[in-house]
């Protein structure tokens, strides 16, 4: 097993450990999951699956939970949907 | 409120009574109206919203049609959290049995003046891409609408407070009859006419109008903007309204203006109890995912259920209760509520006013009910 995995976050490549999760990689890329629908940027808060604040598209598929999904390489992140 | 006394006293603040309530004081009545919870709560809170012309009868159709020209009239007031949004409805059709109930449709509807239109499978396709391959086609009625009840309810009874109608929470009613509503906090509120808007818990304030619970379920999902354009429900809907003795599902989605996706429907009597009925639901989920199969991984925010208020002849009672004329009923809607509570206001206002309706109202008088009732 590899010790890093690269995933793609809004089109840029960002390397996380083996076994993180989206989550993970969200913040290593500096980045908001998601916008509320009063416009403010959101991101991981409960870390357990249970607030939804942390939602992303992955592979094409919205309002995935991003601290539930562990990072496979070539993974397409999206924040905008 | 206390030995107040009152033109009219109108049970139950949901969109009926609120509309009512709006009607009245705007043709100058003294208006109360008394609500054991809030406004726009019980199957107002519970519904879709959909605002829909329809064509079981000729009665509901005029009913229907009439009040959805009040809506268009009105909507330029509605502030933007109704959510008010011409979609238009697609009565969806899978094979070419339902398509000959297209043209038939097509036809009645465009003899009555109501714009529609024939969509093929090659066009049903295009506009509703998320429909599973091999629908038959459809109509599209574009007049139809959706809105949000709840607030929509709050808006009507806003509007009735600021004519000076008066609101009364927290109470509930425990007795109406000879003019006067009795509260469960003890006190009494009198009016000249008592309005029975009670929903389908207005049998239980006067018995033997012939209400009775019908009980749906809904589902609403989180955003996905786009995935549905019109209101979608299956023509074999019909054939599930009408089932009067079996619990029934149809496919009844709405696209929400948040992206969320509402969807329906189920039909029951006989169930009490507002728990959600997973083996239903599982029905009626599983019907939604046999018309659009890409519901499948979508994720659901929340689940639950009301009570239709249901007739044994689809029509609403809207009238003078004959064992008790200071009582006038406007019940009945079964899932017309929402669409039909603008004309039902106007024409009791018409019938207490002694105005003449604009459309005739004999098919909605509760006399139709009292015949049975006495009979019983």
């Amino acid at each position: 097993m590899p010790s890093h995995v690269t995933v793609m976050v809004n089109g840029l490549a960002v390397s996380v450990p083996s076994g993180a999760t989206v989550a993970v990689a969200m913040v290593m890329a500096g980045q908001a999951c998601r916008t509320s629908v009063t416009g403010e940027p959101r991101g991981p808060l409960c870390g357990m699956g249970v607030c939804f604040e942390c939602r992303v598209a992955i592979n094409g598929v919205p309002h995935c939970r991003s601290c539930q999904i562990v990072c496979e390489t070539g993974m397409d992140v999206r924040t905008d949907g | 409120m206390s030995d107040a006394s009152f033109d009219v006293v109108i049970v139950g603040a949901g969109i009926v009574g609120a509309a009512c309530a709006d009607e009245f004081a705007r043709r100058g009545m003294s208006v109360a109206v008394v609500d054991r919870e809030f406004v726009g709560g019980g199957a107002t809170a519970a519904g879709m919203g959909h605002i829909v012309v329809m064509d079981d009868s000729e009665a509901q159709f005029a009913l229907t049609k009439y009040s959805q020209q009040l809506w268009q009239a009105l909507r330029r007031e509605l502030p933007s959290d109704i959510e008010y949004e011409q979609c238009g409805t697609i009565w969806v059709a899978a094979d070419e049995e339902e398509m000959s109930e297209v043209r038939r449709k097509h036809d009645y509807y465009s003899a009555r003046g109501v714009p529609t239109e024939v969509l093929d499978a090659q066009s049903l396709k295009r506009i509703e891409p998320n429909l599973r391959e091999g629908m038959a086609g459809g109509l599209l009625v574009s007049e139809d609408a959706v809105l949000y009840p709840p607030c929509a309810a709050r808006f009507l009874m806003e509007r009735a407070e600021k004519r000076g109608a008066e609101l009364r929470l927290g109470a509930a009613v425990v007795q109406i009859g000879q003019g006067c509503v009795a509260l469960s906090d003890g006190s009494e509120v009198r009016g000249g006419i008592i309005v029975n808007a009670a929903g389908a818990d207005a049998d239980a304030l006067t018995p033997g109008i012939g209400i009775k619970k019908r009980k749906g379920h809904l589902v609403i999902t989180d955003r996905y903007p786009g995935f549905l354009r019109h209101q979608l429900v299956e023509l074999g809907y019909l054939k599930s309204a009408h089932a009067v003795t079996s619990d029934s599902v149809a496919f009844n989605v709405q696209p929400r203006q948040t992206g969320q996706i509402l969807i329906g429907s189920s039909r029951q009597y006989g169930a009490e109890h507002k728990e959600v009925d997973y083996a239903l639901l599982t029905r009626m989920l599983q019907r939604a995912r046999e018309y659009m199969p890409g519901l499948g991984p979508i994720s659901a925010v929340r689940t639950w259920t009301g009570f239709r208020a249901a007739t044994p002849d689809k029509l609403p009672l809207l009238g003078p209760w004959p064992p008790d004329p200071s009582i006038f009923l406007a019940t009945g809607h079964e899932g017309l509520g929402i669409t039909s509570s603008l004309g039902t206001a106007r024409i009791l206002a018409d019938q207490i006013t002694g105005s003449k309706a604009e459309i005739s109202i004999e098919p909605y008088l509760p006399s139709r009910a009292a015949k049975e009732h006495a009979h019983a």
